[in-house]
């Protein structure tokens, strides 16, 4: 298997289905000439020019507009957001019109999309632009949202997305573009809403997605090392839908169950994990379910606060203890 | 002025006390600092002073009541002063009955508490009598028909979780008899107190005897969700594993030689009886590896150590701490580690790895005075040995009769595994241990 | 502000909420301000193309007629705005489109989906939530859609499908296509954002959109010109190279078809999109909940309007062009009110949808079970 980026692996995924589908277009700003601001896009418009690369004004909420309109007839467009923080100006189209296209149409029209870009707080970049969007994504119905966490599973969950019939909400980690793993070779497609047990373990289970696999892959080797806890870690993959058998099936394995998320606590995926394990698995707990999130704050700017605010494995190792009756 | 006395806070978590005796009776006259009662906390007995001067004119809570904090229990006054107000603001005291003990954990306590402390042992349950436990707990323990009041709960603010119903469920699975502590000689001894507050161990003491009851009553007492699922399991233990029972009687005379020179060496420690049986135990198996096996369904699964249980009995039941590898443990480990683990099962302080995964079990009723019984075998185990009473008795040595210390040991086998003569051959090897104890040194 | 028209008497002078009567040149010299000459000959239509336009004029009317009856039956419930007063814009910028054309608009929907050739048995049912309604019951009247017909939605929010208008026709010029997307819309969206960004992109990559304002002057019960800092909304258009603009007389459906075949013909021919703003009135008000007149605009205003009424305007000018009798008007009337009874006949019989498909459409493929199972008490 060849060793690749995250970055890579998108910008495979997407040169990939391009040539497998000719209805398939990138519209975005800075996807074309300046090869993407995370460079996912690069080379691209040089393959495929300028109507299936699409540079677009800095006018999220009307190139998300276009791509719903041009997948109502018939197209696949990939819409990339620079940042998921510009989304919010564009939140309209992805909830009012994607969403909801096919169920007021009475199922007439679909609108098969996939709306991407990078979520989540990367280095120093202060309340605006630091944001995790998921929340709001995954509570409308219509939409699927993706967040994978490795290079293997941003390639084979976009082709997924992009061949998908529905809106889809593709969140990957600004912190992941760089990340180095193996990509399997070929037509490589993650399915959507089935999660993925990252370690398997038998003492508790850490329910993350995203950058925050990582961060409890890093935990569970410290908690195995130091405690001689050895923690499953399952990776959601798909937070809409969500692999609630996979979780639940894991929880039942190891009887504690720990929720790690980047973004804010309140209202958050993490929350509907736990309700989701408190109704399918709740006399398989031997604990109440702990919870990892982000601090309730905007994210501030200096270096040390946001180390603060952000989650890491040591805030994770010791949510594991308290569930495991360690601490 | 008349003055309250009150079952006073007398511990920072104590919730209620219990009186046991006025010192002062009514009528009397008391001064200011004058102990009038004496109560039990949860820590302690206690004296209760006098706050104020006057005759104890009123006892609103007699001996052996157990009360709140707070409650008025008497009232002092002038011998002519009207005290009807503070009377009838006085909370009516319980009567006499133990309090916030529910039905569930007084049942399957074997012996009844003089003075309502019946649940002091067991699980503090709150005051609603709701059990704190984990769902997982709730489940496993329902499943097993295990009562969760009758588990400590090793959680959060005394949580039953699952750890603790399965070292409940697990202590119920081996043999059907307790055993003592490591240590603890042949000859009986009381057993020790764990707490000056706990209730009357169900490890009857051999000295003295236990009281007879006062009367014989017919009665039907609903047995314990414990008592329930240890015969479940032992019923399916007995259905399933094809038992039988090989006895010897082992002279015992060197072995307890041996102990009495080993410890004369070892001031810092002492070597029990027990421990010899362990470490004999142990041996024979290292050399009998075809006993410490089991039966697995379609094979047999020959372990690759020794890892010994040991059966101890504990409040409502019995546990089996597993002493690790011990064919590799000389005596005074193995001594270290059983006391440790023995004491710990008394505390219910095992985590699940400590009571699980034994591969042979020894069960020792020698301190009761039993002479010989048989044990009932722990799946998947394949043997048990229950160990009688070292007792001196006539025996025929070289055509005379002469007095040796004599202990019977019957060996349970599992015949799935252990044919007749295996298992004669390591009861043998068992045997020659013991009788010649610098064997099993070596 | 200047906004001479005709002979037509000013109403309040020339404050915010006067609004004379529009579409015979607004005369203010401004370079993108053209209005439509209507010649007599009915743009050449066949004697048969101009009766039907009348039909779906009075189709248009009586349907909404029976709507307003049925809502204030309680048969039909939510936001129901209606369309009485604004059908020439409709029936003249459909009518002209071929098939595989694309039309878009807002919520104020049934008319357009009527003349672009959907049954009104299931126009009526979805008002009425039934399963045998455009979008079986599920839309109901905001969001009438009708895909055999290329009638994209219906749409709620302010400005919203005007990128969608943008998306569409960017597909069609992507597949090299020649078809063209119409796309409706109301005055209070010139000054919402989407507008501006839609027309940006149309303009620049050239994209067949034919942007139909309707200028009903007001947005609800606001007067354009209250929170518009523009002199007429068609100058919006000027900040867009290549983007054609005209205004036209939203009461004449000849004017709204001359200007709009000609906006298709560019779209068409050259890919340029156009701006037209047709202005117009609604007889009602912005919804069934709100009132005709009385806080915002006057009886006095809506009676002026109405005397010009488009339907009776050209029907005057069929009947004077010997291209209809009288006669046969009132029997065409009546074969509409009969079709349209008919349809609420329909509505009234097809069932409620299953609550048990409750979740058939959410998505294309099958609802995730993950999502239901959090619905059990159902």
């Amino acid at each position: 298997m060849a060793v690749i980026t995250y970055r890579e692996a998108l910008n495979q995924a997407l040169r990939e289905e391009m040539v497998r589908d000719d209805r398939v277009f990138i519209i975005g700003e800075e996807v074309g000439e300046y090869d993407g601001a995370y460079k996912v896009t690069k080379g691209l418009l040089d393959d495929f020019g300028e109507w299936r690369v699409r540079d677009a004004p800095i006018a999220e909420l009307g190139f998300a507009g276009l791509g719903v309109g041009a997948a109502m007839v018939g197209l696949r467009p990939v819409v990339e957001f620079m940042t998921w923080n510009f989304a919010l100006l564009a939140i309209d189209q992805v909830i009012n019109s994607a969403a909801k296209m096919h169920q007021m149409s009475g199922g007439a029209y679909n609108v098969p999309i996939v709306f991407r870009g990078p979520g989540g707080a990367a280095l120093q970049l202060a309340a605006q632009h630091s944001q995790v969007p998921d929340p709001w994504y995954a509570y409308a119905p219509g939409l699927k949202v993706c967040a994978p966490a490795t290079p293997a599973d941003a390639k084979g969950l976009l082709k997924s997305a992009i061949r998908d019939n529905d809106p889809i909400v593709f969140v990957e980690g600004e912190l992941l573009y760089n990340l180095k793993d193996e990509v399997p070779e070929g037509d490589h497609v993650t399915p959507i809403g089935v999660a993925e047990i990252k370690r398997p373990g038998s003492d508790v289970s850490i329910i993350a997605h995203s950058k925050m696999v990582h961060q409890s892959l890093t935990a569970a080797e410290k908690l195995a090392r130091e405690d001689g806890i050895e923690a499953e870690v399952v990776d959601l993959r798909t937070l809409r839908p969500l692999d609630v058998d996979t979780v639940v099936a894991s929880v039942r394995r190891t009887n504690r169950a720990v929720v790690v998320e980047e973004g804010w606590p309140m209202c958050n995926v993490g929350a509907q994990v736990v309700d989701d394990i408190q109704r399918d698995a709740f006399d398989d707990l031997d604990a109440p379910i702990a919870r990892v999130s982000g601090l309730d704050v905007p994210m501030p700017y200096a270096r040390n606060l946001e180390k603060v605010v952000f989650p890491n494995a040591d805030h994770i190792v010791k949510a594991v203890r308290h569930a495991c009756y360690r601490d | 002025m008349a003055t309250k006395v009150v079952m006073a806070q007398l511990s920072p978590t104590m919730e209620e006390g219990k009186l046991l005796e006025w010192k002062v009776q009514e009528g009397d006259s008391v001064s200011q600092g004058d102990v009038v009662a004496e109560i039990e906390t949860d820590k302690a007995n206690m004296d209760v002073e006098a706050m104020g001067e006057g005759v104890l004119r009123k006892i609103l809570v007699q001996a052996g009541e157990t009360v709140p904090v707070g409650a008025l229990i008497g009232i002092i006054a002038a011998p002519d002063e009207s005290i009807d107000d503070l009377l009838a603001s006085a909370t009516p005291a319980t009567d006499g009955a133990p309090p916030a003990a529910p039905a569930e954990v007084a049942v399957g306590t074997e012996t009844p508490s003089p003075a309502g402390g019946a649940a002091t042992e067991v699980a503090q349950p709150p005051a609603d009598g709701r059990v704190k436990a984990s769902p997982v707990a709730r489940r496993i323990a329902a499943e097993s028909g295990i009562d969760l009041g009758a588990i400590t709960g090793s959680g959060p603010g005394g949580r039953v979780v699952k750890a603790d119903v399965e070292a409940a469920l697990a202590g119920s699975a081996p043999a059907p008899a307790p055993t003592p502590a490591a240590g603890a000689p042949a000859t009986p001894e009381p057993a020790t107190p764990i707490a000056p507050a706990a209730a009357p161990a169900t490890i009857p003491s051999a000295a003295p005897p236990p009281a007879p009851p006062a009367a014989l009553t017919a009665r039907v007492e609903e047995a314990s969700q414990m008592r329930k699922a240890i015969a479940r399991r032992l019923a399916e233990s007995i259905g399933p594993v094809p038992h039988f029972f090989l006895t010897t009687e082992i002279d015992m005379g060197r072995a307890l030689a041996l102990r009495g020179e080993l410890n004369q060496r070892w001031p810092d420690g002492k070597i029990g009886v027990n421990d010899l049986l362990l470490k004999a135990t142990a041996e024979a198996l290292s050399r009998h590896p075809e006993v410490n096996a089991s039966w697995g369904g379609d094979s047999i699964v020959y372990h690759g150590s020794v890892d010994l249980g040991i059966a101890v009995a504990i409040d409502g039941g019995l546990i089996t701490p597993v002493l690790r590898d011990a064919s590799r443990k000389g005596l005074r480990q193995i001594s270290l580690e059983a006391r440790a683990l023995i004491e710990r099962a008394r505390a219910r302080d095992l985590a699940p790895e400590e009571y699980q995964g034994s591969t042979f079990s020894v069960s020792n009723l020698g301190m009761y005075e039993i002479d010989q019984f048989t044990a009932i075998i722990n799946p998947p185990e394949s043997g048990i040995l229950a160990v009688g009473a070292t007792i001196e008795k006539p025996v025929v040595v070289d055509g005379e009769v002469v007095v040796r210390k004599r202990m019977r040991v019957t060996m349970s086998c599992d015949h799935r595994v252990v044919d007749g003569a295996t298992g004669a051959s390591f009861l043998g090897t068992f045997k020659a241990m013991l009788e010649n104890p610098l064997e099993m040194i070596l | 502000m200047s906004h001479e028209g005709d002979a037509e008497p000013k109403m309040h002078g020339d404050e915010p909420g006067d609004h004379p009567r529009p579409g015979r040149g607004t005369g203010n010299g401004r370079p993108v301000l053209e209005t439509v000459e209507v010649g007599t000959d009915f743009l050449g239509l066949s004697v048969k193309e101009s009766r039907e336009l009348l039909r779906l004029l009075i189709l248009s009317r009586r349907f909404e007629e029976k709507t307003a009856e049925a809502y204030q039956m309680g048969k039909i419930g939510g936001f129901c705005h209606l369309y009485i007063g604004q059908e020439a814009v409709a029936v003249g910028a459909i009518s002209p489109l071929r098939d595989d054309d694309y039309v878009i608009t807002a919520y104020r929907d049934h008319a357009q989906i009527l003349v672009r050739g959907a049954t009104p048995n299931a126009v009526m049912a979805e008002l009425y939530g039934r399963v045998d309604g455009t979008s079986g019951g599920l839309g109901g009247s905001m969001h009438l859609f009708d895909k055999a017909n290329n009638f994209l939605g219906g749409h709620g929010i302010v400005g919203s499908h005007l990128p969608l208008a943008v998306g569409v026709g960017y597909a069609i010029r992507y597949r090299e296509g020649d078809q063209v997307c119409l796309c409706f819309f109301g005055d209070s969206v010139v000054n919402i954002g989407s507008f501006h960004e839609a027309m940006n992109m149309a303009a620049r990559w050239q994209l067949p959109v034919v942007f139909l304002l309707e200028n009903n002057a007001y947005g609800m019960g606001t007067d354009i010109r209250r929170v518009a800092a523009a002199g007429e909304l068609i100058e919006r258009a000027c900040s867009y190279v290549g983007m054609e603009a005209i205004t036209v007389d939203g009461m004449d459906v000849l004017a709204v078809r001359q200007a709009t075949e000609e906006a298709i013909g560019r779209a068409r021919s050259e890919k340029l999109p156009t701006y037209i703003e047709a202005r117009c009135y609604r007889y009602m008000g912005h919804s069934m909940a709100d009132p005709s007149h009385g806080t915002y605009r006057t009886k006095e205003e809506l009676e002026l309007w109405q005397a010009d009424d488009p339907i009776l305007d050209f029907r005057r000018k069929m009947i004077d062009a010997g291209r209809i009798t009288a006669e046969e008007v009132t029997a065409m009337d009546r074969e509409i009110i009969e079709i349209v009874e008919a349809s609420a006949e329909f509505a009234e019989q097809s069932p409620f949808p299953d609550p048990a498909a409750i979740y058939e459409h959410v998505y294309s493929d099958e609802y995730p079970d993950d999502i239901a199972r959090r619905d059990r008490w159902r």
